[in-house]
């Protein structure tokens, strides 16, 4: 598999770490059902067939995150984002909608 | 190539063809078979030469031990199975259709005992019944303790291949990654022409072939391309090939796998066709491909028809003997009969009667036959049995005869020496289904043909179902241009070279159905048409149960001449479609590889990098004795002239920390600077205790968590500026740390102004440690800076300068309990600064130490290391609880609170000593009650960390004891039945020197 770094380009999967699914969102620590929701967000997946949105990190290469979209059946991705411009965007439209 | 001519018959190499073949007869060369010398030509593969000798016999069989010959000319072959060479470089289960002959090979056949004309075990041929399908499942169940002491090592013993060097392998292997526009796989007739139209275009092209020589079948064939023998032809492209600037030739390079991204995986043969390595130069390399397009031209393979004694050295793919006649100048007998289902197999009559071997019968099971096969038969005058069988190979070492079974049921008896069997071809699909693709049956070809392609390949030749040349030709030039064309280069269409039409007609047949003797499917694991009939009768009838039950297609060939048959007989017999009986799919290796070549360079010393601390030189120079932790070499102990052993060195080393002056190298602790305006705020995030309090100058424990509450590793936090902060991290744990911090803040706080920068190899930096440390600094450290306890306390931290104006950075921070500071410098003076502050510590009675006495020390204080922080513990388990800020978000805050994080009858921190002070402690060992039965039920914790206490003169110990600090004074067992401990041991505090921490502040 390959995977194409917004930074370093088209690189092998031997540089990168899978590290998770990138759908989860961190509770918020002080709601009164915190406990729930944290268990939820590190133990509790679904793994349906199809595309997912995971969690790549370039450790052999510039060390950023990324939000690759890959087949889980296929390895087909389809998208390869930084993490942190991913993360910094879903922020400003929570507070949109807030 | 010049048209094969008749055998000289004569001296020897009786079976060489006067004429033809690509095999260079100017030079002879020698190579031993079971310690018998013969001759053959550079351009011969073992089993040319073997062939051209009158060798048919090459080895016995895996199960029955029967006589085994030559099947096919290529990397499919069953049978022919031999050791290469000897010694440390005897390699088992070689093809011998794949060796390449070099002066002084020697080979042996294998699975045979005394010799291979006398085998005794060729009496399990008698006991066959026993080995029939399952046998491994039903034979052998019953007694079981007969299994480990007579089954398996009879087995082991009777069936098997070849015994792999009981030596180290001797030879060098390399890894190479290479990229291409357009990969072509396979340098036959299509794959030519596919990579001759890609270069045209000007794109990058690889062009792999498992041969060593380029052409395929076209040449195996002797045919004509452009009015000339195809060699010519194949020369001149393999000319413009090879002077083009953007084209890559890999031969004797087998593209074994097909992986994501158009990355393939090929193993080049590099010197295995000399008789060893040239200086310098590997035996072969694991290349790593990757390409825009690909283009799969890997041929096809022929297929048997399945008949009693189809085994018969002399019993030969149809194919495989036109290749020995045209490619090798060899006759592989001298009364051939020719069996066939389809037009091209009925072509082997011309070619042995071309090369003057006798063709005493065209035996095909058509009933109506093409005017080709007719003409076949009238030209070469051979008696031509249209409709009939071959039912059965006579003869024991060598087939003698065949028995026919006409049309008309009659049976005819006729004596030969040489059985071409073609029962048609099956494309090598193999690398479409590698990423799960499913092949799908052709009705008109009669074979398996790809499912959808992985991304990015496309087809050329046979493997598309173009078994005939003309086709491939053309097949390969759409092929090799389009793949350039999708990688953006201009393609003007390249000239098709003309070739005959051929004709691909073909009736199935799969298996005769009265065979005469046992019929083979599968030879290499000896599997028979009988056996699949048997696993139907027992329920066996899906394709994975049918493998699986017979072990059939399980063997090193991977069942490339048996699954189709074997499928086919399985649908005929449940009168099924071969669609729905199953398909065949194949997973990576294409071939076997050898494991030196995946493992490349990583292997002994080289398997992973080897990190040397700042002070190496130094370190060695002193005689230390180096330990790894992880990929760190660090000095273990410095042993001195007259210590008896480590235990001596180590205590001296404490002992010289404690009341003098000592100085340990640190710099493999993982450090991190941190910068930004947003620093300390993030850093309250990722540290489980509050950190804004942190003033310039200063440094403070920092314990790091997992976000389920789990610690994931701890260090010091140290302020240089208002927006500065340099970490450190435990030496196991600092890449995983920054991999953390890094998450945290492009993921988690993105919102966060931080820059994160691993910078543990930029600085060297000791500790230096012991009542004498500021002494010791005080005569490298610069003067203007104050390093009195006034102006440099403890848990201070500052940049300062040493040596006249070196940059440098200290703190104040003991790992070891006593007055200590550590000191960093850049990297670069690290040995430097190693050299000064050991010449500035003589007057005080400096010693180095290591990490034994590095240990030794943090137990005698109760500090938690690697031991502790295992992946199970918690901030509670090791006593640092009360450190854990309930106020504020930060990773594992919310889960370390769970009630089963923080039941008071978790095992917590204490410390231990034996209640015989002579005696042992030893980590690992399990608490239990004094009285109780020791068992998972009654075990209270266990042990992490032993060291002898020199301050002590004890041992002593930490470890996890269930409410431990509720329990100091008590008595438990330290019980470790591994290792036949049974200590008793009394629970004390953790801390076993200095317990009110006087002595760090001096
Ligand atoms: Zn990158």
């Amino acid at each position: 598999m390959r995977i194409a770094c917004p930074y370093c380009g088209e690189r092998s999967l031997d540089e990168f770490l899978y590290s998770g699914d990138a759908t989860v969102k961190r509770p918020d620590f002080a709601s009164p059902t915190a406990t729930e929701e944290f268990v939820s967000y590190v133990y509790e997946r679904t793994n349906p067939p199809g595309m997912h949105r995971e969690l790549w990190y370039h450790a052999a290469g510039c060390h950023a995150w990324l939000v690759v979209t890959r087949g889980v059946a296929t390895h087909q991705i389809t998208s390869v984002e930084a993490a942190r411009e991913v993360a910094l965007k879903e922020k400003s439209a929570t507070k949109d909608t807030k | 190539m010049a048209t094969p001519g008749h055998r000289s018959g004569t001296g020897s190499q009786p079976n060489r063809l006067d004429r033809g073949g690509l095999i260079d007869r100017s030079r002879t060369i020698r190579f031993t078979f079971d310690g018998k010398t013969y001759t053959g030509h550079p351009g011969d593969t073992l089993a040319s030469a073997l062939l051209a000798n009158g060798v048919v016999l090459t080895g016995r069989s895996f199960k029955y031990h029967r006589p085994r010959g030559i099947l096919s000319a290529g990397s499919e072959e069953p049978n022919a199975l031999v050791e290469l060479r000897d010694g440390a470089r005897r390699e088992p289960n070689t093809k011998a259709t794949m060796a390449e002959l070099f002066d002084g090979l020697s080979a042996t056949s294998q699975n045979r005992w005394p010799s291979l004309e006398f085998d005794v075990m060729s009496i399990n041929s008698l006991l066959s019944p026993v080995f029939v399908a399952g046998f491994y499942y039903k034979t052998f169940m019953w007694p079981s303790a007969l299994w480990e002491k007579l089954y398996e090592p009879m087995i082991r013993r009777a069936a098997g291949l070849g015994r792999a060097s009981d030596d180290a392998d001797p030879d060098t292997y390399d890894k190479a990654t290479a990229f291409a526009d357009v990969l072509v796989i396979g340098a036959g007739s299509a794959g030519l022409m596919a990579a001759l139209s890609a270069a045209r275009t000007g794109a990058r092209v690889i062009l792999v072939d498992e041969n060593a020589a380029l052409g395929g079948r076209a040449i195996d064939d002797a045919a004509e391309i452009d009015g000339k023998p195809a060699a010519d032809w194949v020369r001149s492209v393999e000319t413009e090939l090879s002077q083009a600037k953007n084209v890559r030739i890999l031969r004797r390079t087998t593209a074994f796998g097909a992986y994501d991204g158009g990355t393939y995986g090929a193993v080049e043969r590099v010197s295995d066709h000399l008789p060893k390595a040239a200086e310098g130069a590997p035996r072969q390399r694991l290349w790593r491909l990757v390409a825009k397009q690909t283009v799969l031209a890997s041929g096809a393979t022929e297929r048997p028809i399945v008949f009693g004694g189809n085994d018969r050295p002399g019993v030969m793919l149809a194919g495989a003997v036109r290749t020995y006649l045209n490619r090798f100048g060899v006759a592989p007998g001298q009364r051939a009969v020719v069996f066939t289902n389809n037009d091209y197999g009925a072509t082997t009559v011309t070619a042995l009667k071309r090369a003057g071997v006798d063709v005493v019968a065209l035996v095909d099971s058509r009933p109506e036959l093409s005017e080709q096969v007719k003409r076949i038969a009238g030209e070469a005058g051979t008696k031509l049995i249209s409709g009939g069988v071959v039912t059965g190979a006579v003869g024991k070492k060598r087939v003698t005869g065949v028995t026919i079974q006409t049309r008309t049921d009659d049976e005819i008896k006729l004596e030969c020496d040489l059985v071409a069997v073609s029962g048609g071809w099956n494309p090598n699909i193999q690398l479409t289904t590698h990423q799960g693709s499913r092949p799908v049956w052709n009705d008109t070809l009669h074979c398996f043909l790809p499912g959808v392609l992985p991304h990015g390949m496309s087809l050329a030749g046979a493997v598309a179902g173009d078994l005939a040349l003309h086709k491939a030709l053309a097949g390969g030039a759409t092929a090799g241009a389009s793949a350039a064309t999708s990688t953006g280069r201009q393609a003007t269409p390249t000239a098709v070279p003309k070739a005959a039409e051929e004709s691909e007609a073909i009736t199935p047949l799969w298996r005769v159905k009265n065979p005469n003797g046992k019929a083979f499917v599968d030879q290499q694991n000896d599997v028979t048409a009988s056996d699949v009939e048997l696993a139907e009768r027992e329920g066996f009838r899906a394709v994975e149960h049918l493998k699986r039950y017979t072990t059939l297609g399980m063997a090193t060939d991977q069942g490339r001449t048996a699954n189709v048959n074997a499928l086919a007989i399985m649908a005929e017999i449940t009168g099924r479609s071969i669609p729905e009986t199953g398909i065949t799919v194949a997973r990576p290796p294409y071939t076997p590889v050898a494991l030196g070549a995946l493992a490349g360079h990583h292997r002994e010393k080289n398997f992973k990098p080897t990190r040397l601390p700042p002070s190496y030189r130094w370190a060695k120079e002193q005689g230390a004795v180096f330990v790894e932790t992880g990929l760190w070499l660090r000095p273990a102990y410095f042993p001195r002239p007259g210590e008896k052993d480590w235990l001596e060195t180590v205590k001296r080393e404490v002992t010289t920390v404690r009341s003098a002056v000592g100085i340990c190298d640190v710099s493999t602790l993982g450090k991190v600077d941190l910068q930004g305006a947003d620093a300390a705020a993030f850093l309250d995030k990722i540290y489980m205790n509050g950190l804004k309090t942190l003033g310039i100058g200063k440094a403070r424990y920092g314990g790091m968590l997992r976000e389920d509450g789990i610690f994931l590793d701890d260090g010091t936090v140290a302020r240089f500026g208002e927006n500065h902060y340099f970490i450190t991290t435990t030496t196991a744990n600092a890449v995983k740390a920054v991999q953390h911090m890094e998450y945290c803040h492009q993921w988690l706080f993105p919102e966060m102004d931080v820059q994160i920068v691993s910078a543990t190899e930029q600085w060297a930096q000791y500790a230096v440690a012991g009542p004498k440390s500021r002494e010791l600094l005080q005569k490298v450290v610069d003067p203007e800076f104050d390093i009195t306890d006034a102006g440099f306390n403890y848990l201070q931290v500052g940049e300062i300068t040493v040596c006249g104006g070196i940059k440098a950075r200290l703190y104040r921070l003991s790992f070891s309990g006593e007055r200590a500071y550590e000191i960093g410098v850049p990297a670069r003076y690290g040995d430097a600064l190693i050299r000064r502050l050991m010449e500035a510590g003589q007057e005080f009675g400096a010693c180095a130490y290591g990490t034994e006495a590095l240990g030794v020390m943090r137990i005698e204080k109760g500090h938690i290391s690697g031991p502790e922080l295992n992946g199970t513990t918690t901030p509670r388990d090791v006593g640092l609880g009360g450190m854990v800020s309930s106020k504020k978000d930060f990773i594992g805050h919310v889960l370390g609170k769970r009630p089963g994080l923080t039941d008071p009858d978790r095992p917590t921190l204490v410390g231990f000593r034996p209640v015989d002070r002579q005696a042992r402690l030893r980590s690992g060992a399990h608490f239990i009650a004094r009285d109780a039965v020791p068992s998972a039920s009654t075990d209270e914790g266990y042990m992490t960390s032993v060291a002898f206490s020199p301050s002590n003169g004890h041992w002593v110990g930490l470890g996890f004891l269930k409410r431990g600090p509720d329990r100091i004074g008590e008595i438990v067992r330290a019980y470790d039945p591994v290792r036949g401990g049974d200590t008793l041991v009394e629970v004390v505090s953790p801390v076993f020197v200095d317990p009110e921490g006087v002595r760090v502040r001096g």
